[in-house]
């Protein structure tokens, strides 16, 4: 059995959620302190891609980022990379479809963190920077972890837009959720059946671990 | 010197529009809840920017709109004690108290001794390793305060300090608090909606209402001669009837439907008149014709209350639904009912001292 499926898949989660916490951390913070209109807006489209078929993603993915398009021209032209059809093409379609999740969770995590503290924290003349990194984050902490894994789990199984995106080459842009379609193609039922175990496997140690933290949250 | 607000703010609801000067000692800001009280301290503290006006401390601007002057709440050395204390969560108390003078105590030796003798001074000596959610109402208080107090603020904003506790340890705490007042130096303001905490704990206080506020005097003026009936209100008398005044120090209590004599002298144009409950004497029907300033009431009901009777009672000329309430203690009403017999009806006198002009 080659492995390279597991091991892509596991570095385009890995890479893509690592990406997803801080842009979903960052976008969660600054957006609830805007104006409600803007932050209507900004919430929709932030969030758009988790209901939005992954097809659709795929196709704004490759209207982007493609060779013959303005963005994905540009950067085949200036620095030869190629946007799509490699491994790392997996990273976009699985950054961009997890996004919304860790985004929501880390928003919903900060919302409910009590002002009163960060008030506090100023008055007795603690810096901003202080205030988030040493209250604010460690009082959402479990939220954005359950936010964080969520994410994995979800870049992990993306198969829609990285299908479209980054096909399916053998130990190339291969991943868990692309064999198995594949073999299951192909008429290849056993070894299909093998993935489908190895994926059920991760999955539900990543679900695992999102009660257990949210046990956590609820014990405190 | 001392700390001067002027500042206006859309709330939304109503436009908060709080004006006052303090000189010194502990100020009360008395309010129903809702009335702009802890926007009025979160404008002071920078943590909310007001619309316009002016805030000056000590000489010191924060706050001037005209001059385009914001002073971060970080700069403006604000004791400011939260409903809920806002400890935090995820340090201990000792923890909880380094943050105080993290911002300008560099030596960490000097830094702990600091923290150290607060944690004695406050008896948190049992719990310094304990979480906030570990500790009791009482201790979370203390806590509170010793972190303020060691970010050496140049003043004390309490915000209803005793809002979240029962009625046995507020007192205690109350106490408590009264000896960290008369140690602070610089002003302290006291938000409440408890008069009775105002009278205790303050040595002048300003009435807010629906965002706007009074002018500050005397604690003892409050009660004794409030001005306005909404101070009255919050000052707790129960007793108002229209009124306007009359010649020859007489004043007609029009809701009651009659003539009152009041004492002092009074020139400025009144609305209402106000009497506290346990200033009306019930008088025995032989001497009413004996006596002046009386009213001749129904009784609609009477109460017994934990420590007096309360007697609900409507004037016999009243022009209004609007019952009076007559307080006694228990022994008096044992006494005087005995000696009446139950009766429908009830004479009480209104001593002229004792008749609040309201405008």
């Amino acid at each position: 059995m080659d492995w390279y499926p597991l091991w892509n898949s596991l570095r385009i989660a890995m890479v893509s959620s690592v990406l997803v916490f801080f842009t979903g951390i960052f976008a969660a913070y600054y957006v609830a302190k805007l104006h409600p209109v803007v932050k209507g807006v900004l919430d929709v489209v932030l969030t758009l891609p988790l209901v939005l078929p992954p097809t659709v993603v795929g196709y704004f993915l490759l209207v982007f980022l493609g060779p013959r398009r303005p963005f994905g021209g540009w950067m085949l032209d200036a620095f030869g990379i190629k946007m799509v059809m490699t491994w790392y093409s997996g990273i976009f379609a699985a950054s961009v479809v997890a996004f919304p999740l860790m985004y929501r969770t880390a928003r919903g995590a900060f919302e409910s963190f009590d002002k009163t503290l960060a008030y506090a924290g100023q008055t007795l003349g603690l810096s901003n920077t202080y205030i988030f990194w040493r209250i604010q984050m460690p009082a959402c902490r479990q939220g954005i972890l359950a936010g964080a894994v969520l994410a994995f789990a979800r870049a992990l199984g993306e198969y829609g837009a990285t299908s479209m995106i980054a096909g399916y080459t053998p130990g190339r842009t291969a991943t868990i959720s692309t064999t198995v379609y594949q073999l299951w193609r192909t008429d290849n039922d056993a070894l299909a059946f093998r993935w489908v175990m190895v994926n059920v496997l991760i999955s539900t140690i990543v679900l695992l671990a999102v009660n257990l933290l949210e046990r956590r949250e609820r014990r405190r | 010197m001392g700390l001067s607000v002027d500042i206006r703010k859309d709330l939304g609801d109503f436009i908060l529009e709080a004006k006052f000067e303090t000189e010194g000692g502990v100020t009360g800001i008395l309010g129903a809840s809702g009335c702009g009280k802890s926007m009025t301290l979160r404008c002071i503290a920078g943590i909310v920017k007001p619309d316009w006006g002016r805030i000056v401390l000590d000489g010191e601007v924060f706050f001037d709109s005209e001059r385009g002057i914001h002073i971060r709440p970080q700069n403006r050395h604000v004791g400011y004690l939260f409903q809920n204390y806002a400890l935090f969560p995820n340090m201990t108390v000792e923890q909880n108290l380094m943050t105080g003078l993290l911002s300008y105590e560099k030596d960490k030796k000097k830094a702990r001794a600091a923290v150290e003798e607060m944690i004695e001074r406050f008896y948190l000596t049992d719990v310094v390793s304990h979480r906030p959610t570990q500790l009791s109402g009482g201790q979370q208080q203390r806590a509170a305060l010793a972190r303020i107090l060691l970010s050496r603020p140049k003043i004390l904003m309490l915000d209803e300090p005793f809002s979240a506790l029962d009625d046995f340890l507020r007192w205690k705490l109350e106490l408590e608090l009264l000896e960290v007042l008369k140690d602070f130096a610089g002003d302290t303001l006291f938000v409440s909606h408890s008069r009775d905490e105002i009278y205790r704990l303050c040595d002048q206080v300003c009435v807010m209402e629906k965002g706007t506020s009074g002018r500050v005097i005397p604690v003892r003026q409050l009660f004794e001669k409030p001005s306005t009936k909404a101070a009255a209100l919050l000052s707790g008398c129960k007793n108002y009837s229209r009124a306007h005044l009359e010649g020859g120090e007489h004043v007609f209590a029009i809701d009651w439907g009659v003539r009152l004599k009041y004492q002092g002298t009074w020139t400025e144009p009144i609305q209402n008149i106000g009497v506290r409950s346990h200033y009306l004497h019930p008088i025995p029907k032989a001497e009413a014709n004996k006596k002046e300033n009386l009213i001749h009431c129904d009784i609609l009901q009477v109460i017994e209350d934990v420590f007096s009777i309360v007697v609900m009672a409507r004037p016999k000329a009243a022009t209004t639904n609007e019952p009076i309430r007559i307080e006694v203690s228990k022994e008096f009403w044992q006494d005087f009912s005995q000696k009446e017999g139950i009766e429908k009806t009830i004479w009480v006198q209104v001593p002229p001292e004792h008749i609040m002009l309201l405008n």
